[in-house]
């Protein structure tokens, strides 16, 4: 399944260029986030990824395959929850795979009890706060003991405690074996979880380097100017 | 005017077993159009909601238009099926309390199956990739979508109930109208008002208006309920 690698990726719907050559190489092991502006095509990029979409042109390999060999996972920014309890949205994502009722059942309750649902696990999930849905989310693609877990900016709209919370689960997925390919707008997320940074910008990755030194000498001035505060995008819109 | 709305009254509080008996029959045949219209009607509209092949599109305006079709027109339509002549002429149907099932069966299964192909579509549309991800094929998809909105769909079966109920053109066609064997509410109002008693046409049109008000009631309720139950 590794190294992914992204060759000459275009996606360009209705002659509006989102992506455009964008190339990539991953390797199987830590957390990598995406960064980069409003638009870049960070969630596109994820979405082309899991195959929800299918690229204009370029080419992604999973190690020397068109397709995932093992179990790819991802957690949308709103996470899709069934009118069902707790239980059951975790539960019923482990129906496609070959496990009988009670192995179902106890990889459910463990991921639950390792988010800290376990008490709500037959609350119905809809009735859940922000922060504990998207733990909930979690639980779920970790169930599926992904090999690559896809995080749409897990965190967006929630509170300093639950975004901590998030983290730690996140950790503890990477820490599990899992790659982690993650979205933020949360610099100082990224600073803390981090171990490599994408920057995308202009439908290309601009930057792709160790978190530390992107974050103590980005190179690209793209980059640069992102962590600066800048915002030549803005200004080239304005124009 | 204020003596037959008397008389109308008196009916009721009486239970008076010609009307109980119209009542009971109405009850019975719709009912059981409700039954095989939502086990016809969900499963199809569900999959329709999920499905993609070529000249869904078509299937989706046929479906819908089938909705408003005139009851009249199924009453014809199963008229013919059904005369001894027809394919199902043999078995002797027509007339009968079963040919008045068989003619709203057609009337609400298109109407269920309408209605809830676009409240799954909807449900569809937000889970697709999630349920794509997790790898969610799409006969458990259709399971998964039914469970979830159940409570939307229970709405939607009511008013298949509601249009059941209320309909009279096709009934009075294939059933007759014949005294104490397929007589039900709506094709008794349209004959003993023809008739002038219109002490037993109001007494049945109460009674079907506080069904239909009482269905619309509990559909609210449920639809209340089920948002503060289950989000």
């Amino acid at each position: 399944m590794f190294p992914l690698s992204i060759k000459g990726l275009r996606f360009a719907p209705e002659q509006r260029v989102v992506l455009d050559g964008l190339d990539l190489e991953l390797s199987g092991e830590g957390i990598s986030i995406i960064l980069g502006p409003n638009g870049a095509g960070k969630t596109l990029l994820l979405r082309l990824l899991a195959g929800l979409l299918p690229p204009h042109a370029g080419s992604i390999l999973w190690g020397a395959a068109a397709l995932p060999d093992g179990r790819l996972a991802m957690v949308f920014q709103q996470p899709m929850l069934l009118r069902m309890s707790v239980f059951a949205n975790v539960e019923f994502a482990l129906r496609p795979q070959a496990m009988n009722a009670a192995e179902r059942r106890a990889r459910s309750d463990n991921v639950l009890e390792r988010v800290g649902l376990a008490h709500r696990a037959k609350d119905c999930a809809r009735l859940l706060s922000g922060g504990e849905r998207q733990r909930l989310a979690l639980a779920r693609a970790w169930a599926m003991q992904p090999r690559l877990l896809l995080l749409d900016e897990p965190t967006a709209s929630l509170d300093p405690s639950a975004t901590e919370a998030v983290e730690r689960i996140v950790r503890e997925i990477r820490t599990e074996g899992a790659k982690v390919l993650m979205t933020t707008h949360n610099l100082g997320q990224a600073t803390r979880l981090a171990d490599d940074i994408i920057f995308l910008a202009e439908g290309r990755v601009q930057e792709h380097a160790a978190a530390q030194r992107f974050f103590a000498h980005p190179q690209s001035p793209a980059a640069r100017a992102f962590l600066q505060g800048e915002l030549p995008w803005r200004i080239a819109f304005d124009r | 005017m204020l003596a037959t709305l008397h008389d109308a009254l008196s009916l009721l509080g009486h239970f008076d077993h010609r009307l109980l008996d119209i009542v009971g029959l109405s009850l019975r045949v719709s009912l059981s159009a409700l039954v095989i219209g939502a086990l016809v009607g969900l499963p199809f509209g569900a999959w329709l909601a999920v499905a993609d092949f070529p000249g869904r599109g078509a299937v989706i305006v046929a479906l819908n238009a089938l909705m408003g079709l005139p009851s009249v027109v199924i009453g014809v339509l199963v008229y013919l099926a059904l005369s001894r002549s027809g394919p199902l002429g043999s078995y002797g149907l027509l007339f009968s309390p079963s040919a008045m099932i068989l003619a709203q069966s057609m009337l609400v299964v298109p109407l269920i199956a309408a209605v809830s192909r676009q409240i799954v579509e909807d449900a569809w549309k937000e889970y697709a990739p999630e349920f794509s991800i997790i790898g969610i094929r799409r006969p458990q998809a259709v399971l998964l979508l039914l469970a979830d909105c159940r409570f939307s769909l229970s709405v939607a079966t009511l008013a298949g109930l509601g249009r059941a109920m209320s309909e009279v053109g096709a009934v009075m066609i294939v059933g007759g109208n014949i005294d104490g064997y397929t007589r039900v509410m709506t094709t008794a109002i349209a004959l003993e008002t023809s008739k002038g008693d219109l002490a037993l046409s109001i007494a049945l049109g109460m009674v079907l208006m506080s069904i239909i008000l009482g269905l619309n009631v509990a559909a609210h309720y449920l639809r209340c309920w089920a948002v503060r139950r289950y989000g």
